[in-house]
C-alpha cells in the first residue's frame, strides 16, 4: 500500500517537472519555430507547431537583416563594438583595483569598498536624464565611446567585487612561497597567482559582456539616431506600432541578439549562484 | 604596472622581508577604477541632485541658462496624485506582487528538485538554464509574439479549448492584463536563480536532520516549515532584497510592451516614468526630482543589504 502510494507521488513530481520543463523551455522554443517558419503558418488555423522541412524558411531572417525601418549592419557593429571595450575596460581595470583592495592594507580601503557596494544599488533608470545631458555636453551623443564609458561605470563595481573575491581565493602563502624560491614579488605574481585567477577573469568578462550586449535603457536616451543603434534598440524598432508587426522577422532578429547572450551566459553560470550560497547556510 | 611592483632591492634568498612599498600604490592601482566612477557615476549623480532644483526644460537644451527653483520641482511631483504618486504606488503593488510569486514559485521548483529523480532534475535545470540566459528584451518581444491579439497561440490554443472565439482579444490593452504579462515575463525570466540558489542550499542541510526529523513523524509539510526553511533562512532574506531591487526597477519589459500595443498612461513604472517625464516630454528638472526620490528609495531598500555584505565580509 505504501509502496504503490509512494509511486503515485513519483509519478506525480515526476509529471509537475515535465510541466516546469515545458513552462520554462516553451517560450524558447517557440521564439526559434516562428523564425523558421513562413507568415502564413505562424497563425490562424494553419498554425505550424514546428519548422518541417517542407515550410522551412530563412525569409524571416532575410526580413530582419535587410529591414528598412533601421539597417543591421551598424547595429551589430556598434554592438560588438561597445560590448568589447566595455569589457575590456571592466576587466582590466576592475583587476587592478581588486588587487589593491586585496592584496595592500591602507587607509581608506574600507571605505572604497563600502562605497563600491552602494554605487552598485544606484538606479540607472533614474540617472538618464542627468547622463543624457552630460554626455551630451561632451558631444559624445550616438557615439560608442560616450555608450562604453557609462556601460564600464556601470558594470565595474560588480566586476571589482567579484574580482576581488576571486584574488582573496588564491592564498598569499603561494605567492610567498614562489618568493622563498626565488621568484621576485611581480614575478611570483605573474606566475602563481595570476594562472590561478583565469576562470574568475573569464567570468567577469562575460558578466560585462552580458550586461552591455542586452542593455537597453542607457542606449536608448544616449543612441537616438538610426546608425547608432545597438542591436536592443534595432530589435525594438521592429515592435513599435507604427504599422502590422511582422512577427516572423521580429523572432528571427529575436534570435540573432539572445544567441551570443545565450551561449556566454551558459559558460558562466555555475558561477553565478555559487556565491551567495557559501557561507549561507547556517550548519 | 610591472615595473612598479617589482622590489628595488631582490630579497636574499631564504628570507622574505616584507618589501617597502610607497604608500601611493594602491591608490595608484584604484585611479583608473575612481576616474571612471567618479567621472560616470558621483558626477552625474551630483548633475541630478542640481538639475532636480533648476527649472530644466527644452528652452535649456538649446542653451537657456537654467534658473534656480528650489524644491519647487519635489513640490510639483509630491503634489501631483495621478502622476507620480500613481506610478509610485503602482510600481510598488507590481514588485511586491512580483517578489511574492517569484520567490514562491522558486521555492517550490527548488524543492521540487529535491524530490524528484536525478534524470527529471537535468530535465528542469536545462529549461531554467534557458529561460534564465534570455535576455529580457528578448524574453519581452518573445511573450508579447505569444500573447498577440490577432495571432497569438495563446488566444489560438484558449479558442481551442474553450470554443468562444479569442481571436482579436487583446492582453495589452486593459492595464491589469498588461501587468499579468509583465509578471509572466518577470517571473519566468526570475524563477530560475531563485530557484537554482534555493536549490543549492536546501542541499547543503545534512541528510541526517531530515531523517531525525521523519523518524519523529514530521510530515512533509512540517518539515518544510521546521527545518529546510529555517536552515535557508538567510539565502532567502537576500533574495528578497535582490528580487525587490529588481523588480522596482523595471524598465525594458513593461518600455517594450508599450511598444507592442498598451496604454503608457496606465501601465508606466517609476523607471519609464522618468523616461518619459524627462526624455519624451521634455521636463527634465521635474524627471531629475523623481530620479532623485528613486535613488533614495532604492538605497533604502538595498542599506540592509550592503550591512549584512559587509558584515559577513567581516570588512
Amino acid at each position: 500500500m505504501i509502496k504503490i502510494r509512494k509511486r503515485l507521488a513519483d509519478t506525480g513530481f515526476g509529471a509537475l517537472a515535465i510541466m516546469v520543463f515545458v513552462l520554462s523551455a516553451f517560450p524558447v522554443y517557440w521564439m526559434v519555430s516562428t523564425s523558421f517558419l513562413p507568415n502564413n503558418r505562424i497563425r490562424g488555423e494553419n498554425l505550424a507547431f514546428f519548422p518541417t522541412p517542407d515550410v522551412f524558411t530563412l525569409d524571416n531572417y532575410r526580413a530582419a537583416i535587410f529591414s528598412p525601418r533601421a539597417p543591421f549592419p551598424p547595429a551589430v557593429l556598434n554592438s560588438i563594438g561597445v560590448t568589447f571595450l566595455t569589457l575590456v575596460i571592466a576587466v582590466v581595470v576592475g583587476f587592478v583595483a581588486a588587487l589593491a583592495l586585496t592584496r595592500f592594507q591602507f587607509k581608506g580601503r574600507r571605505t572604497f569598498i563600502v562605497m563600491i557596494l552602494v554605487v552598485q544599488m544606484i538606479p540607472g533608470e533614474a540617472m538618464i536624464i542627468s547622463l543624457f545631458r552630460i554626455i551630451d555636453g561632451w558631444q559624445l551623443l550616438n557615439t560608442i565611446i560616450g555608450l562604453t564609458l557609462v556601460y564600464a561605470a556601470g558594470v565595474l563595481p560588480f566586476t571589482i567585487w567579484t574580482l576581488r573575491g576571486f584574488v582573496n581565493g588564491v592564498p598569499k602563502e603561494l605567492e610567498e612561497a614562489a618568493m622563498i624560491d626565488g621568484c621576485s614579488r611581480a614575478g611570483a605574481f605573474w606566475r602563481v597567482t595570476f594562472p590561478l585567477l583565469a576562470p574568475g577573469l573569464v567570468a567577469t568578462g562575460v558578466f560585462a559582456f552580458i550586461q552591455a550586449w542586452n542593455e537597453f535603457v542607457t542606449a536608448l536616451v544616449i543612441m537616438q539616431r538610426p546608425d547608432a543603434m545597438t542591436l536592443p534598440l534595432w530589435l525594438r524598432t521592429f515592435v513599435q506600432a507604427t504599422q502590422a508587426t511582422n512577427w516572423g522577422a521580429v523572432m528571427a532578429a529575436s534570435v540573432l541578439i539572445a544567441i551570443p547572450a545565450v551561449i556566454f551566459f551558459l559558460i558562466v553560470q555555475g558561477r553565478m549562484t555559487g556565491g551567495l550560497v557559501s557561507g549561507a547556510v547556517k550548519g | 604596472m610591472s615595473t612598479t611592483l617589482l622590489d628595488p632591492v631582490a630579497p636574499p634568498r631564504q628570507e622574505i622581508r616584507q618589501p617597502r612599498r610607497p604608500p601611493y600604490l594602491p591608490w595608484f592601482l584604484l585611479s583608473a577604477a575612481m576616474v571612471i566612477l567618479g567621472v560616470l557615476t558621483g558626477f552625474p549623480l551630483v548633475r541630478l541632485v542640481a538639475m532636480s532644483f533648476q527649472e530644466y526644460e527644452r528652452a535649456q537644451l538649446m542653451g537657456q541658462p537654467a534658473q534656480w527653483v528650489g524644491f519647487d520641482n519635489y513640490a510639483a511631483i509630491l503634489t501631483d496624485v495621478d502622476g507620480f504618486w500613481t506610478v509610485l504606488a503602482r510600481s510598488f503593488v507590481l514588485m511586491v506582487v512580483l517578489v511574492v510569486v517569484t520567490i514562491v514559485f522558486g521555492m517550490l521548483v527548488a524543492l521540487l528538485m529535491m524530490r524528484v529523480g536525478k534524470g527529471m532534475r537535468l530535465l528542469v535545470s536545462v529549461g531554467l538554464l534557458l529561460a534564465w540566459a534570455m535576455p529580457s528584451l528578448a524574453a519581452t518581444t518573445v511573450w508579447g509574439w505569444l500573447f498577440d491579439t490577432q495571432y497569438g497561440v495563446v488566444n489560438n490554443l484558449l479558442t481551442t479549448i474553450t470554443g468562444d472565439r479569442w481571436f482579436g482579444y487583446s492582453w495589452l490593452l486593459d492595464p491589469l492584463s498588461f501587468f499579468v504579462i509583465v509578471g509572466c515575463i518577470v517571473v519566468w525570466g526570475a524563477v530560475p536563480f531563485v530557484a537554482f540558489t534555493l536549490y543549492a542550499g536546501l542541499t547543503q542541510i545534512p541528510e541526517e536532520v531530515i531523517e531525525a526529523a521523519q523518524l519523529d513523524g514530521a510530515n512533509a509539510f512540517q518539515r518544510f516549515r521546521l527545518i529546510q526553511l529555517p536552515y535557508v533562512r538567510s539565502i532567502v532574506t537576500v533574495l528578497v532584497v535582490l528580487s525587490m531591487i529588481w523588480d522596482l526597477k523595471l524598465f525594458t519589459q513593461v518600455f517594450v510592451l508599450q511598444d507592442i500595443g498598451g496604454d503608457r498612461e496606465l501601465t508606466s513604472t517609476i523607471g519609464v516614468y522618468i523616461y518619459q517625464t524627462g526624455m519624451a516630454q521634455g521636463h527634465y528638472g521635474v524627471a531629475s526630482a523623481i530620479g532623485v526620490v528613486f535613488v533614495i528609495v532604492m538605497l533604502a531598500i538595498a542599506y540592509p543589504y550592503v550591512r549584512r555584505t559587509l558584515r559577513e565580509e567581516e570588512l
